[in-house]
């Protein structure tokens, strides 16, 4: 073919569609004759991938001929079809407007009272305004305590929080988490921890994470950054965005899983919920899954691994046990 | 039942379930390349199935076929998305929704038929406009178009698949499964 770029359409197209459409394209023209005809057939009794290939496309080349609707002097006003989408557009902004509001006025917003300690249930989650603009956003199984005489120190009793703070040069923002503290510079972060190991993941802006154990070990985060910070050590990672973004799904409700061995899958779920995932033994535990789920949703947990892994599940009162799939004999 | 019987009843049939099945399709796999071709195997069951005996209603067996073949894949890659397996449950229940009024039907059809237009490439759309809008000839687009009969054929071969994916891409005959 001589014309340039010609070849180059055809990507992303399959072989049997290629060559449906070629005989379809040849049938169109007047010499179109028998012996193209027989060669047509016997394509098309080849196969039915063949016969439904051809049967799809010349369908829709038929349904094409409504275009001679179009034909002029029938050809339509091109004003009118833009005066309809602007409309369209503006009726479209009224509703996204209207959805805000609603969101908003749903939205679980609390106003910090002075000495407070806030928590959440296993499953729950939360959102707190805190009087100086910021915000911390509970995750499950979360207890954070807010000082009275300053709203910008924030113990972190247990679980996971994340940090959206209005930055304050002469008032630094101080998290303190088992007895590492984490002063922000301008940022949005999540914090997650147990007495062993606490990890800071830095969305946003600067923090510094400084420990209090023997060896004063710190470190200041930019963006990617994940601090671990165990009794003697800070130590720093980079993410990419989309495992960052991963990571903080649960602030939309959401696990999301790359790759994650059932083991690891368990663990997280269970962090949520009250019933349990146990894992009968360690070969289904290596087995590995991608997806994303409501953090609440056990269930679909166990119909996906069912479907997927092969693996059968049984409820055992409040535990979802998951076994090894049957062997084949 | 001949060929032809059969064909008809797979146009007639079958077709109209595509833009349901594709939005289906799209939600259980990460690109359009594999969506086209779950659907190209979901009509080539259906199509042998049919050899041997009609199904009767289609959509059931359409349902059944896709949501089979998308379980083997999820099996094979060990990858899920939360859309899909919503689908799978909610394709048993969606199924007998009664579709838009014929009158709707139609005009949807034809701004469909005009977003695929727009969307093809320049030397195919044109090579369409001519043909269908114009009325023209293969040599008198040949002609008009300044290229040979061969490349006319190929750039409106092109614009068959690309109208095919793009008009039954969107929501439209047939409502959704």
């Amino acid at each position: 073919m001589s014309e340039p770029g010609l070849e180059a359409l055809w990507i992303g197209t399959n072989a049997t569609d290629v060559a449906a459409a070629r005989f379809l394209a040849r049938q169109q023209s007047s010499d179109w004759n028998e012996v193209d005809q027989a060669d047509l057939d016997a394509w098309l009794a080849q196969s039915a991938k063949h016969m439904v290939s051809y049967l799809r496309l010349h369908d829709a080349w038929t349904r094409a001929d409504r275009l001679a609707a179009l034909r002029p002097p029938m050809r339509k006003s091109p004003n009118a079809p833009y005066a309809l989408s602007k409309t369209i557009a503006r009726l479209t902004a009224g509703f996204v407007l209207a959805a805000g509001a609603v969101v908003f006025a749903v939205a679980n917003f609390r106003t910090a009272p002075a000495e407070t300690t806030y928590s959440t249930p296993v499953g729950g989650r939360e959102v707190i305004a805190l009087t100086d603009g910021s915000q911390v956003e509970l995750n499950t199984d979360t207890v954070v305590q807010i000082n009275s005489a300053n709203p910008r120190a924030v113990t972190l009793i247990k679980g996971e929080a994340f940090f959206q703070i209005r930055h304050n040069a002469a008032s630094p923002f101080v998290v303190t988490a088992f007895g590492h503290h984490i002063t922000d510079l301008g940022t949005k972060f999540a914090v997650r921890g147990t007495p062993r190991r606490l990890e800071v993941t830095l969305i946003e802006g600067r923090a510094r994470v400084d420990s209090e154990g023997p060896n004063k070990a710190s470190a200041v985060l930019s963006p990617g950054d994940v601090a671990i910070a165990t009794a003697s050590t800070v130590s720093v990672t980079k993410k990419p965005s989309a495992t960052l973004s991963d990571q903080l799904a649960w602030r939309q409700g959401m696990l999301v899983f790359n790759r994650a061995t059932l083991a690891e899958v368990a663990a997280e779920f269970n962090r949520y919920n009250a019933r349990k995932i146990v894992i009968s033994d360690p070969e289904t535990a290596h087995l590995a899954l991608m997806g994303k789920f409501p953090v609440n949703d056990v269930d679909l947990f166990g119909r996906v691994a069912n479907a997927v892994l092969g693996v059968r599940i049984v409820h055992r009162g409040t535990e979802v046990v998951v076994l090894s799939k049957p062997h084949e004999k | 039942m001949t060929v032809s019987d059969l064909g008809r009843w797979f146009v007639r049939e079958v077709l109209p379930l595509e833009a349901a099945l594709m939005q289906f399709l799209r939600r259980c796999v990460r690109n359009e390349g594999d969506a086209a071709d779950i659907r190209q195997d979901v009509y080539v069951r259906v199509y042998e199935a049919a050899q041997k005996k009609l199904p009767d209603p289609v959509k059931p067996f359409l349902i059944a076929t896709a949501r089979n073949l998308v379980i083997d894949r999820m099996r094979r890659e060990q990858i899920v998305s939360i859309e899909a397996v919503a689908d799978l449950d909610e394709l048993d229940i969606a199924e007998d929704r009664p579709g838009p009024e014929r009158n709707t039907i139609a005009r949807q059809e034809f701004r469909q038929l005009q977003s695929a237009l727009e969307h093809l490439s320049p030397r195919c759309r044109e090579a369409v406009i001519l043909k269908k809008i114009e009325g023209l000839t293969i040599r008198e687009i040949s002609a008009r178009m300044g290229i040979g009969v061969d490349t006319v054929n190929e750039y409106l071969a092109i614009a068959m698949v690309g109208l095919a994916n793009r008009f039954n891409s969107e929501s439209g005959r047939g409502g959704a499964l």
